[in-house]
This record gives C-alpha cells, sequence and structure tokens, in this order.
C-alpha cells in the first residue's frame, strides 16, 4: 500500500514538474491517436453513409462483415501491418517499420471499420426518415450521404471520440509496429506496459492518470458539443 | 423561369401498385390536367398517398405505366415538388433549408440567398430565417416546406394531408399559401381528410376507395350530389352535420 502511495505521488511530482521524458510521450501519442482517427474518419465516415443510402446485391454481408471488424484485434491488425512493412513485405523498401508512421497506418486500419460501421448506422436510421423528402428534392445517393453527415455532425463527434478512445488505449498495434523505442515510438500505453513488467511504478501512473483524464475530457467536451448543438437545432 | 416543355398532363394507364400479394392500387387509368385544384379523397387505406407517391416518382407502379407529357430527365432539377404530412427538416437554419433546396436543384449560388428570402417573405417567416428550422412548431415547419418547394417554383405540386397534424390557425396559414402557388401556377394535387378543405381548396376531386378511382367530379357537385354509392356512404360518415 505504501509503495503504490509513494508511487502515486512520484506521479504527481512528474506531472507537476511536466517532466520531459513524459511530456514527449503524452505529446507522441496524442499526434498517433489523434492522426490516425483523423485519417479513419476521412476513409470511414463517407464510406459507411454510402453503404447506408445506396442498394446493393450483398449489402447485407458487408454490412455483417463491417460490424465484426469493429471488434479486430489489435495485435492482429499489429502483425498484419508488420508483416507488409517488415524488409521481406511488400512495403518493406519504404522503411517505415518502427516509426510513428507505421504506427499511424495500423491505428488507422484498426479504427477506420469502427468509423465505417457506426457512421453506417446512425445515417441509416437517419436515411430512413430523410429518404422520401431527400429523394422528392431530386437529391442524388452521394448528395444524400453527404448532407445525413452533416446533419448527424453533432452526433458524429460522440462516434469520433469512441475511435480516438479505442486508438489511444490500445497497445497490442502500436507496440508491434513501433517497437516501442525510447524516444522515438513510445508511447502512453506501450510504456505503462513496459514500465509496469519493469516495476517502475510512477512513470506508468503518471501515464495512466493522463490516459484516463484526457480521455474523460475529450468525452466530456463532446458530451457538451452535443447536449449544447442539441438544444439549439433540435 | 419555366422550361419550354410542359410537364402536364399526366396520363396513368392501368397503374398497379403492389406490397407482397397486398393490392394497394387496383388498376387506375385517369389523365391530370394542368390549371385545376385537385383534390384526392377518400376513407383510410383507400391508397391516396401512395397514388400520390407513384405520381411524384417516389413509387414505381407494379403494373401499368404513368407518363408526363414531356418527361423529366433524369439527374436534371425537378420541375414537380411534394409537401409532406410531416415535413422532414435539416439541422440547418430556416434559411439553410430553402437554400439547401435550390442547391440540389442547381440554381446558381448567387441567385439562391435571393430566392431563397423570397420565398420565406411569401410564406411569412422572413423573421425566423436565421433561426434552427428543427426547432419550429410544426405549423412554422410546414410553412417552411412550403417555402422550399415555392423557391423551386415547380410546375406541379403534390401535397400529402399537409394540415393533418396541425391546428385551425396553422391550417388556415397553409391554405392561403397553397392557395397562393396555385395562383403563381402550380398545379395542386392534394390529399385530405378534410371536406371543408377540398370544398375551400378543391377544383375538382378524385374519390379513391380500395385502391380504385371510383369517382371524379367538380367539388361542388361531387359534394352535394355524389354519384356512387361509396362515395354517397364516405360524405355521409364524414359531414359533421
Amino acid at each position: 500500500m505504501n509503495s503504490i502511495a509513494q508511487a502515486g505521488a512520484q506521479a504527481l511530482h512528474l506531472m507537476g514538474v511536466a517532466d520531459p521524458n513524459l511530456v514527449g510521450i503524452v505529446r507522441l501519442s496524442l499526434e498517433v491517436s489523434l492522426t490516425s482517427v483523423t485519417m479513419a474518419c476521412l476513409v470511414g465516415l463517407p464510406l459507411g453513409a454510402a453503404i447506408a443510402v445506396s442498394e446493393f446485391p450483398g449489402k447485407r454481408a458487408v454490412i455483417v462483415v463491417l460490424n465484426a471488424l469493429m471488434g479486430l484485434p489489435p495485435v492482429v491488425v499489429g502483425l498484419f501491418v508488420y508483416l507488409m512493412l517488415s524488409r521481406a513485405g511488400p512495403l518493406g523498401p519504404l522503411g517505415i517499420l518502427f516509426t510513428p508512421t507505421a504506427m499511424v497506418i495500423a491505428q488507422t486500419i484498426l479504427i477506420a471499420p469502427l468509423m465505417a460501421a457506426l457512421s453506417r448506422q446512425a445515417v441509416g436510421d437517419a436515411w430512413s426518415e430523410y429518404r422520401e423528402q431527400l429523394r422528392s428534392l431530386g437529391e442524388t445517393k452521394l448528395g444524400a450521404a453527404a448532407t445525413l453527415l452533416w446533419d448527424l455532425r453533432f452526433s458524429l463527434v460522440t462516434l469520433i471520440m469512441a475511435g480516438f478512445g479505442r486508438a489511444a488505449s490500445e497497445v497490442g498495434a502500436v507496440i508491434i509496429v513501433g517497437g516501442n523505442i525510447d524516444g522515438v515510438t513510445r508511447v502512453m500505453t506501450t510504456t505503462i506496459a513496459l514500465e509496469t513488467s519493469k516495476g517502475d511504478l510512477p512513470l506508468a501512473l503518471g501515464l495512466g492518470f493522463i490516459l484516463l483524464a484526457i480521455v474523460l475530457a475529450l468525452n466530456a467536451s463532446a458530451y457538451v458539443i452535443k447536449e449544447t448543438a442539441q438544444r439549439h437545432y433540435g | 423561369m419555366r422550361a419550354p416543355l410542359r410537364l402536364l398532363p399526366l396520363r396513368l394507364e392501368d397503374v398497379v401498385f403492389e406490397v407482397g400479394s397486398r393490392r394497394i392500387i387496383r388498376g387506375i387509368s385517369a389523365t391530370l390536367e394542368a390549371g385545376s385544384r385537385t383534390i384526392v379523397i377518400g376513407p383510410n387505406g383507400a391508397g391516396k398517398s401512395v397514388l400520390l407517391r407513384l405520381c411524384h416518382g417516389l413509387l414505381k407502379p407494379t403494373a401499368g405505366s404513368i407518363n408526363w407529357h414531356s418527361p423529366e430527365i433524369a439527374g436534371a432539377p425537378r420541375r414537380q415538388a411534394m409537401v409532406f404530412q410531416r415535413p422532414v427538416m435539416l439541422r440547418r437554419s430556416v434559411l439553410g433549408n430553402v437554400i439547401y433546396a435550390l442547391n440540389v436543384a442547381a440554381v446558381p449560388a448567387r441567385q439562391r440567398q435571393e430566392q431563397a428570402m423570397e420565398a420565406l417573405r411569401k410564406v411569412g417567416l422572413t423573421t425566423l430565417a436565421g433561426h434552427a428550422a428543427r426547432v419550429l412548431s410544426g405549423g412554422e415547419q410546414q410553412r417552411l416546406a412550403l417555402a422550399r418547394v415555392w423557391a423551386l417554383r415547380p410546375e406541379v405540386l403534390f401535397l400529402d394531408e399537409p394540415t393533418a397534424s396541425l391546428d385551425p390557425g396553422a391550417t388556415h396559414e397553409i391554405e392561403k399559401i397553397i392557395a397562393a402557388l396555385h395562383a403563381a401556377g402550380t398545379k395542386i394535387v392534394l390529399v385530405t381528410h378534410n371536406l371543408g378543405q377540398a370544398r375551400r381548396l378543391g377544383d375538382e376531386i378524385w374519390f379513391l376507395h380500395q385502391g380504385q378511382l371510383v369517382e371524379r367530379a367538380p367539388t361542388e357537385s361531387f359534394l352535394r350530389r355524389p354519384a356512387s354509392p361509396e362515395a354517397a356512404q364516405f360524405l355521409e360518415g364524414e359531414l359533421p352535420w
């Protein structure tokens, strides 16, 4: 019990003095996860919306696969990206394995299906309400997908937060393709895993606090945005 | 500005519409002429709303044909519009909703603002132009729906019980706007349950019963002396006196 209290105190100290090592890790974590979520949104949200408003053979199968991909295990994605980027792999010549770029690629692959599946669900629900009206106005399928994404923008904030939460908290994919190299590819989750196994609890705990605080703050702001917008726009 | 080729008349030939094994429209043949205000009435389940959606193109007939005098060109801006019982508003401002419709109709960007404001003026919503559309009252939303179609200057306007969920004051406002739209040259095709509304707005009545067009007559003569026993029975049930 005493050692936990001590570790907690040291963790607070590290945070209080903005320890450069700690700040560097937090910054890289945020950069990697925010970039991944942005890329995943750019791909996933329009894709999900397009699927929602389209009719094509095999649509149900696509939806089932998409929903299943939401549960992709991060280590499997990590392994797949590792194989692609490793020296013998098809993308080996790029030489980006064990760099933040590789981590962004892995997390994008991890989050994009989640974004697509959730956007498909949200846009699909709205589509049943808007379909006749939009078709009556002469809107095209793709136009309708864009219109609905914009109309659901406040709900999508929550959805994007879910994606960010998954990206920021996963450890399996980034540790495989990043390699957890000190000062280069070490992020919050991989550091926590490493430091805990080494028995260096203060840094692990400090990062744990920060990770929780970031996720909490983002979700709180998403909630406030959604509430305020809903009151204003209905 | 109106396209030189006119949509009307609209010719329906042996139109049938089925959902599964249920036959909702059972062979309707008729011609919708330009000019007059056509009211479609009939008991619940007669197929009024479905007929309207077939004419507007939201549904495709199972059998038979529906042809405009000069067909609509796929992808070109629509020259016919529809107002639904429950209007669907986008999460944008009142003005934004009208501008959206003009955008879809490929109206040049610099004209949209002015045309949209003009349409809002016609339905008396200019003071609410900056408000969020989805928090308006039911009556205001329906007026906005009418502004949205007015801005498009359609040749034909279909209305599916536009006042069914509105109070008498709001209903009166909507009826005034419909009359003004007609005066401005738009063909009106209105589905209603309300015989008073049919009398106030209608030039001719299409009476639907169990998916068939049982009777078609000028409003006054239909309301006074319906020719078919089904219509007579319907009027007896509906009239408040």
